[in-house]
């Protein structure tokens, strides 16, 4: 089950929410599209879905083309909207049956697909009740049972853990992760942990474009620039701060040396002009100044950065 | 066709399922009663037609209508659960018709307590009946609800503002039936097409019993063009 979006463009009036994407993704990968709230990725999940229709370019499902072959293209897609809408008056089981029945799965296999969805989602204890009555945790469940009753080859989830607590985010990333062995799978969010949990590729969206697409290691590559290393050692009278601070700038490849004084100890923020490993020449030195080395930490550019550098212009 | 009936199953389930529907069929028969023991016993008269044609039981009837049709799309819409409904592989045009059945076999359930009356007649050995006429009232009913439904449902879908929804549909079906009742203020050239676009009039003529294709294609057309209109809007979303 591959995707190909080619020069996939909306405008909602005269405002573009997305511009010219180009993009594959091919069968058993999960892909995190990641950006800031409004860039995009809600309007392009929902013209992968048929819900809407780009203004021009066109969305491939294996060889069926969104516009021309919609129905077909509906019955692969499994898909949870944002904020998970769902029919608060219906109980669990008779919402997975109508889901299966509009499915268009035949008559005989529904009792079964709605058990293996109740199965696989942890809905046993719940599927009587009325999804009303639901903890947001399960309504989600309920939500992701909906959107695979009929095996999708293809999943995709809007925002799946927006709203929930961290126990429950974690259990729906196990799910998701779970499932998306088999299946093709594209997980909108804006949250990036969720992405370096759970997905092999990330697609960076602001502003309706395409800033980023690679693997989470790749993206690191990609934009890894310095490491800032953070060093704490026992402050020694016989050594001054400005000294120390010469010394420090006197190793290769270190850019920029911030001594803090504390109490007892000297804290040193370093930042280093290359992704350059400094932890050894670092300490070496503190041996040879006869400090004592209380912490030695390196930080990598985090996500986050990435995504901030990306995003914010 | 599986999945018109799917969906129309699931909206008589969750109509039946809340009390609204209950006190709006109840509703419908205490005033239709009162009409039909209010003219059957100073009159003597053995007849539906004091029931059916009837001003106030019109006049019920038109808000029952758009009542009934006001949640189909608007509910929906405020949820977001439409966006799962036309994400499933099918036609939106089913999805109309589904909604539209429902509506339609809620409003027939509707009038079926009121056989009783029209038994009545029988049991107690009231008078001779006209069954041609009985006949002709409720298939005038189940078409003019039909239409009346089908423009509800149009508007329903236009709107997730359930109360706009019944304002608005109940504002239109309102003048279609009041069309043939203001004739007298309307320039003559246009008193026949004034007449012929009212909801009341083809209901008057069939309720005697004469069932007359001009009548009910009146209404069958009427409640096709609604039901592609809403189709269309439906599709509006990917303008």
């Amino acid at each position: 089950m591959a995707i190909k979006l080619e020069k996939l463009t909306k405008y909602y009036g005269s405002q573009a929410a997305v511009k010219e994407i180009s993009f594959e993704v091919n069968t058993g990968e999960i892909v995190g599209f990641l950006g800031p709230n409004g860039a995009g990725k809600s309007t392009t999940l929902k013209m992968i879905t048929t819900f809407l229709t780009p203004t021009s370019g066109k969305i491939f499902i294996d060889n069926l083309n969104t516009e021309d072959d919609s129905l077909e293209v509906r019955k692969k897609i499994g898909y949870l909207p944002e904020q998970n809408p769902l029919y608060p008056d219906m109980n669990v089981l008779d919402y997975l049956e109508y889901s299966a029945e509009l499915q268009g799965i035949p008559k005989a296999q529904i009792n079964d697909s709605v058990k293996r969805m109740v199965k696989v989602c942890g809905l046993s204890d719940v599927r009587y009740k009325d999804i009303g009555e639901l903890s947001k945790g399960f309504k989600q469940r309920v939500g992701l049972a909906q959107a695979m009753i009929h095996n999708p080859e293809l999943l995709l989830l809007d925002e799946p853990t927006s709203g929930l607590d961290p126990n429950q985010i974690l259990e729906i990333r196990k799910l998701i992760k779970d499932l998306g062995k088999h299946k093709t799978v594209i997980l909108s969010t804006h949250i990036l942990q969720e992405v370096q949990a759970v997905c092999d590729r990330i697609i960076i969206i602001n502003r309706g474009e395409i800033v980023a697409d690679n693997t989470s290691e790749d993206l690191h590559k990609k934009f890894k620039t310095q490491f800032n290393v953070n060093v704490i050692v026992k402050r020694d009278p016989k050594i001054g701060k400005e000294k120390l601070t010469a010394e420090l700038e006197a190793i290769q490849n270190v850019e920029k040396v911030k001594v803090i004084a504390e109490e007892d100890t000297w804290k040193i923020e370093l930042s280093t002009s290359k992704e350059k490993d400094l932890r050894e020449d670092i300490a070496k030195k503190m041996m040879s100044l006869n400090l004592v080395l209380l912490e030695l930490h390196q930080k990598e550019t985090s996500l986050e950065d990435i995504f901030r550098n990306l995003t914010m212009n | 066709m599986d999945k018109i009936l799917t969906i129309t199953k699931k909206e008589l389930k969750s109509s039946f399922d809340s009390p609204i529907a209950y006190i709006i069929i109840i509703l419908f028969l205490i005033v239709t009663g009162w009409f039909f023991t209010n003219t059957l016993f100073p009159n003597g008269l053995v007849s539906m037609r004091g029931v059916f044609e009837n001003i106030i039981v019109h006049l019920v009837f038109l808000i029952f209508a758009a009542a009934i049709s006001m949640r189909t799309f608007s509910e929906e819409m405020k949820s977001g659960t439409i966006e799962l409904l036309l994400t499933k592989p099918i036609k939106d045009f089913d999805i109309v018709m589904g909604k539209y059945l429902s509506a339609l076999i809620l409003v027939i359930f509707t009038f079926i307590p009121t056989i009783i009356y029209v038994l009545s007649f029988k049991i107690f050995a009231l008078g001779p009946l006209d069954l041609g006429s009985i006949f002709g009232a409720y298939l005038g009913l189940i078409l003019m609800s039909g239409l009346y439904i089908s423009i509800g449902i149009f508007i329903s879908s236009m709107t997730e503002n359930q109360v706009i929804a019944f304002i608005g549909s109940f504002l239109i079906i309102l003048l279609l039936f009041l069309l043939n009742k203001i004739l007298i203020f309307v320039p003559t050239a246009f008193v026949s097409t004034f007449e012929y676009l009212s909801s009341d009039y083809h209901f008057t003529n069939i309720a005697k019993g004469v069932i007359d294709t001009r009548d009910i294609i009146y209404y069958l057309s009427g409640i096709v063009i609604m039901l592609l209109l809403t189709k269309t809007s439906l599709q509006s979303r990917k303008w």
